[in-house]
């Protein structure tokens, strides 16, 4: 076969332009990336511990949450919610978080019901929020890298990025991100990630009266969240999945989903 | 020959077209760093748009210099590990938009803390409360007895 000038030209111009293309596959390199991302400080990362039992249902933190983060009020979505968990004498568990506790429990009727007290045999009241897992898999399903972890363990979105395909949604086990009734992109806790980094406390850890809620850091060894999660009987939620969850239960029972 | 060349011109065509798209639209703070490419996705450009985000609360010293009777009366009461802003919603902007701060006087604004919840091993059980409020002088506000930033009867 004899190559005509013509067409070798064309072929040699394909190649040239389809190296120049690979080109763009690049993604940052591993240092580059460190180097615009920024190393952030290796000192600090976030870890969260609740305490079931000074929880009083108020729901102060979610009203708070909501607020803060600019989550439409009336709207049956929320950021972090209080569930309640009435365990009966007969076995039956009622569990209920109306409108994500926004307005707290005023009154004594699980799931709509009327309970005696005296058939209960445990009753306490679980904060979920995000549990800004180590090994995310909300991070992981994205199909367009909307959504990441920061340095410091705080898994954030992207709006302007995030395509609303609801993968990540699917795929959290603490069922804990929704679509943005406004934005219509994926949604969830950040643990105030604009508060943290400020030095603040997030705003359901500040609006807990009871000091139910509290935020600390798993590398600094002096930290009363971190040495109370070192040294007392915590637990996680759903550890079984290996997501490696950031949230700490004190006072956890079986019967919490 | 060239009949068999040109499908692939155009699939060529279209790939580079894609990847010249994709060098413009992808942001440049875009990257992936030490975990790889499992959980190593970042843009910088939205963990600095997140840490941008507003402050709403501002806890209670902001408030004691312009309210200090209120202040005063309340770190003097049983009520001092309640934040303002937990009745009062987030402070921003206050008191120059909006010159006020929401002012709540629903019974239930109390009862989320003192409607009596019989359960044993909650904080909830312990607080002072009522298991029936509507036995509790029902159909009138808590706030026209009760200071809530003072709020035990005859002293305190
Ligand atoms: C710079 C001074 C200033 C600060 C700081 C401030 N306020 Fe105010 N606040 C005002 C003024 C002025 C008014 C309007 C008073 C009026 O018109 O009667 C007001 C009104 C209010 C009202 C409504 C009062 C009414 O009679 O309707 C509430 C509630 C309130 N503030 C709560 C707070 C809380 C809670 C904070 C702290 C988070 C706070 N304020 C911080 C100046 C301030
Ligand atoms: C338990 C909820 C609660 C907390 C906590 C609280 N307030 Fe109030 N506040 C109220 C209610 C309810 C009223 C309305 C009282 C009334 O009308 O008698 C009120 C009224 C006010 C008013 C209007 C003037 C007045 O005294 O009636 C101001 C100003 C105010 N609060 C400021 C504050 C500040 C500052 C703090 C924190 C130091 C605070 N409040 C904490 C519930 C609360
Ligand atoms: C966030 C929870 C919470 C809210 C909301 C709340 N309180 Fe309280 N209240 C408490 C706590 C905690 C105490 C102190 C209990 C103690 O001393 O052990 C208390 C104490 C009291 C007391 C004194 C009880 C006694 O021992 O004599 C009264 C009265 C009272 N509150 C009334 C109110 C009124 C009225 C409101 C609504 C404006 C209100 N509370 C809202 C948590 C709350
Ligand atoms: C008509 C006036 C009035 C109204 C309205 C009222 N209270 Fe009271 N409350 C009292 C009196 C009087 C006492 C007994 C004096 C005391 O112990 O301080 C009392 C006592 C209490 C106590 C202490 C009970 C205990 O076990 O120690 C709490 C808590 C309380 N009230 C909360 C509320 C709440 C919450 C509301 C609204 C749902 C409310 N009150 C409405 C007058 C009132």
């Amino acid at each position: 076969m004899s190559l005509e000038r013509r067409q070798f030209l064309k072929i040699m111009g394909t190649t040239a332009a389809g190296a120049g293309m690979l080109g763009a596959f690049r993604f940052l390199e591993k240092g580059e990336a460190t180097q615009i991302l920024g190393s952030g400080n290796p000192n600090q990362k976030w870890v969260f511990l609740v305490n079931t039992y000074n929880c009083v249902g108020c729901g102060m933190c979610v009203r708070a949450c909501k607020l803060e983060n600019e989550i439409p009020y009336n709207a049956p979505v929320s950021r972090t919610w209080v569930e309640r968990y009435v365990e009966l004498n007969s076995g039956k568990v009622l569990a209920d978080s109306p409108m994500a506790a926004r307005d707290g429990f005023t009154a004594d009727n699980p799931m709509g019901k009327t309970v005696n007290p005296a058939d209960i045999t445990k009753a306490f009241f679980v904060p979920k929020l995000c549990n800004q897992c180590e090994k995310p898999p909300c991070v992981q399903n994205c199909p367009v890298g909307a959504t990441f972890s920061t340095k410091e363990g705080i898994v954030l979105v992207d709006r302007t990025w995030c395509i609303g395909c609801g993968y990540c949604i699917m795929s959290c086990p603490y069922g804990v991100r929704f679509f943005h009734p406004v934005y219509h992109v994926a949604e969830k806790c950040t643990w105030c990630y604009h508060r943290i980094t400020k030095g603040l406390k997030p705003a359901c850890v500040f609006a807990c009266p009871f000091g139910a809620r509290q935020i600390g850091n798993p590398q600094d060894l002096n930290d009363p969240v971190t040495k109370t999660i070192a040294t007392q009987r915590v637990a996680v939620l759903k550890d079984e999945y290996g997501t490696k969850p950031q949230v700490f239960y004190l006072g956890l029972d079986r019967i919490v989903r | 020959m060239s009949h068999v060349w040109r499908p692939l011109y155009v699939v060529l065509g279209i790939v580079a077209a894609i990847l010249i798209a994709r060098f413009f639209v992808v942001p440049p703070q875009f990257g992936v760093w030490e975990r790889g490419y499992m959980y190593g996705w970042h843009n910088k450009a939205a963990e600095t748009w997140w840490a941008n985000f507003r402050v709403g609360y501002k806890g209670r010293e902001y408030c004691k210099d312009c309210h200090p009777d209120n202040y005063n009366k309340i770190m003097a009461s049983p009520h001092k590990i309640i934040e303002c802003e937990d009745c009062h919603g987030p402070a921003i902007g206050h008191p120059d938009n909006p010159p006020k701060l929401e002012i709540i006087k629903s019974r239930l604004l109390c009862l989320r803390c003192h409607t009596k919840l019989p359960y044993p091993t909650s904080l909830r059980s312990q607080l002072p409360g009522f298991l029936n409020p509507d036995e509790h002088n029902p159909g009138i506000e808590c706030v026209s007895c009760h200071d809530p930033h003072s709020p035990v009867l005859g002293g305190k």
